[in-house]
């Protein structure tokens, strides 16, 4: 059991999302950095599904019930009873021992996982909190102070006595996932159905950099630049989208839609960001500005087989490590 | 311009809205949409029902998605020839027979007009119909439930007179009543979700359509019957 003794609003309970439910409108959720959740959950020994909260307000403090592996990665720094935790780190806390995450600069979300995982109810296949439609999660809504969250059952590591972590994926994989000498993000896209509708328009998507505006959050961020559209007006019939798709409402300024976002639009969509790329997004503060960077089905295999690599790296090596403090401590 | 495989996307310029042959385009690296040639009609939407059976057998498929005369087909992963997977779904669709789905009729009792109604006035302007009227319009169509999306348990309804369309709003709603009853350019609906909305609400009604913990949680199903049912009008 954790108990949460100081949060700000907006943080919840998410795993990989709700995913097969499209079809009947229910919007997936799920982790905006979902990289930085599956190696939260490999840290600790769980499946790179297990629920964990996801930090995206500060203060954040939870106290421990019993001995627990944790780990937290993405945009945090943590401490535990006042000490510092290197960064993408996982180790025990005993008993009443409190950990804080506190934010880091250029970073929008951390992510807190436990051994055992957060072990709320699933709701429809996921314990993922939808806000919009007040289900999953901690009954459906952002946590607050005095939650007691339940976890699973763990077999408490080798690795957890010592700590461990891992380099974090930006610059493990620098070279897959380059930012641009000012800081601007790249955001690697496929041109999607209405593309071409925007004649000149269309280039001047690709061309210009997008500031991530203030009305931004876990639906969608819409962004701020000189406005683009389509060469007459488009009325679409309803479709499916998933996270990514950078639809243009008629005022002009893209919205790229993310975990929360519908799973049916009818604005006419410009593009479709990479999921290799969607957690980039997911640590975007509003105000940073980024660029789209046109891609090819290609690279997106490239980049999820990279991505992929780099996962099962930390699975096994965190696995062999625990095999050997094990045999070390005569366990 | 480089367009190697991304060319699946590009529709031809200045296209009309209403495709001669079938169109697929991607959204990211997983996701295909397949738009259905044609009238806005439950024929095409017949074969859409269709399609969507076959595709969802499909061993690499992990999600479909039925719209409106339209189909997003999730891929588990991003496919090594994206211009073959167009060419299977355009094979699908060639042979996509129509099924008729015999769905249930659900009875939906309404308020038209009143607080809830916010779009009422516009949607007169717009056609130049009384407010009278345009509820007669409304409450008199049969409407099929085409696909669910948007929100949970949302039914997009087909069947919608063409006099009292209406598009989608320039500047959504911001926080839009669940329960509302709007129009959205050739399609109607009830809302389900209390949040920003884009389409114009000319009514409002109480009945539940979504149940996270139900064994079915959507009251809707693709082919079901909507009928309004009047229940007072406030003009």
């Amino acid at each position: 059991m954790i108990e949460v003794v100081d949060t700000g609003p907006l943080n919840t309970i998410q795993d990989l999302g709700r995913t097969g439910f499209r079809d009947i409108g229910v919007t997936v959720s799920g982790a905006m950095d979902p990289l930085a959740l599956k190696v939260a959950n490999l840290l600790v020994g769980n499946d790179d599904g297990a629920a964990a909260i996801e930090l995206q307000t500060f203060p954040f403090r939870v106290r421990f019930g019993k001995q627990t592996a944790f780990a937290v990665t993405g945009g945090g720094a943590a401490t535990l009873d006042d000490v510092a935790i290197p960064a993408w780190w996982m180790q025990m806390a005993e008993a009443g021992q409190v950990l804080e995450v506190t934010p880091v600069a250029g970073s929008a979300r951390a992510y807190v996982t436990f051994g055992g995982g957060v072990d709320v109810e699933p709701v429809m296949g996921s314990r993922s909190t939808s806000l919009r439609g007040s289900f999953g999660g901690m009954g459906g809504r952002s946590l607050k102070k005095g939650d007691l969250l339940p976890l699973g059952e763990t077999m408490i590591s080798g690795l957890a006595a010592y700590g461990f972590g891992v380099v974090p994926p930006l610059l493990e994989m620098a070279s897959l996932f380059p930012v641009a000498d000012d800081g601007t993000l790249l955001i690697r896209a496929l041109p999607a159905g209405e593309h071409d509708l925007f004649g000149a328009d269309a280039e001047r998507f690709w061309s210009q950099t997008w500031k991530i505006s203030s009305q931004s959050d876990r639906t969608g961020y819409r962004l701020s630049g000189n406005a683009i559209r389509p060469i007459a007006p488009v009325e679409m019939r309803s479709h499916g989208i998933v996270a990514g798709v950078v639809q243009v409402p008629p005022a002009g300024e893209p919205i790229i839609q993310m975990s929360d976002a519908n799973t049916a639009g009818g604005y006419p969509k410009i593009a479709g960001v990479l999921e290799a790329d969607l957690w980039l997004l997911g640590q975007a503060r509003s105000g940073s500005r980024l660029r789209f960077v046109r891609s090819s089905h290609a690279e997106g295999r490239a980049l999820d087989k990279a991505i992929a690599e780099y996962l099962k790296d930390i699975r096994v090596t965190s696995q062999m490590v625990d095999r050997a403090l094990k045999t070390i401590s005569g366990r | 311009m480089n367009r190697a495989s991304n060319s699946i996307a590009v529709r031809p310029l200045g296209a009309p809205l209403v495709q001669e042959r079938v169109q697929i385009s991607a959204i990211g690296g997983r996701a295909f949409l397949l738009e259905a040639p044609g009238g806005f009609d439950l024929a095409a939407q017949r074969r859409i029902w269709a399609l969507t059976q076959v595709v969802a057998c499909w061993d690499d498929v992990i999600e479909t998605v039925p719209g409106m005369t339209n189909l997003l087909a999730i891929f588990k992963a991003v496919p090594e020839n994206p211009d073959a997977v167009v060419a299977r779904l355009v094979d699908a669709w060639d042979r996509a027979e129509s099924i008729d789905i015999h769905g249930k009729m659900i009875e939906i009792a309404v308020t038209y007009g009143g607080e809830h109604a916010t779009d009422l006035a516009a949607l007169c302007d717009l056609s130049g119909l009384r407010d009278r009227e345009i509820v007669r319009i409304h409450h008199e169509g049969t409407y099929t439930v085409f696909a669910l999306g948007s929100a949970p348990g949302f039914g997009y309804l087909h069947g919608l007179d063409p006099r009292i369309h209406m598009p989608r709003k320039t500047v959504p709603s911001l926080k839009m009543e669940k329960g509302c009853v709007t129009i959205g350019g050739m399609q109607t609906g009830v809302a389900v979700l209390t949040g920003p909305n884009g389409w114009n609400s000319i009514g409002f009604a109480e009945l539940p359509i979504f149940d996270p913990t139900a064994a079915t949680p959507a009251l809707m199903t693709p082919g079901d019957i909507v009928r309004f049912i009047p229940e007072r009008i406030e003009l």
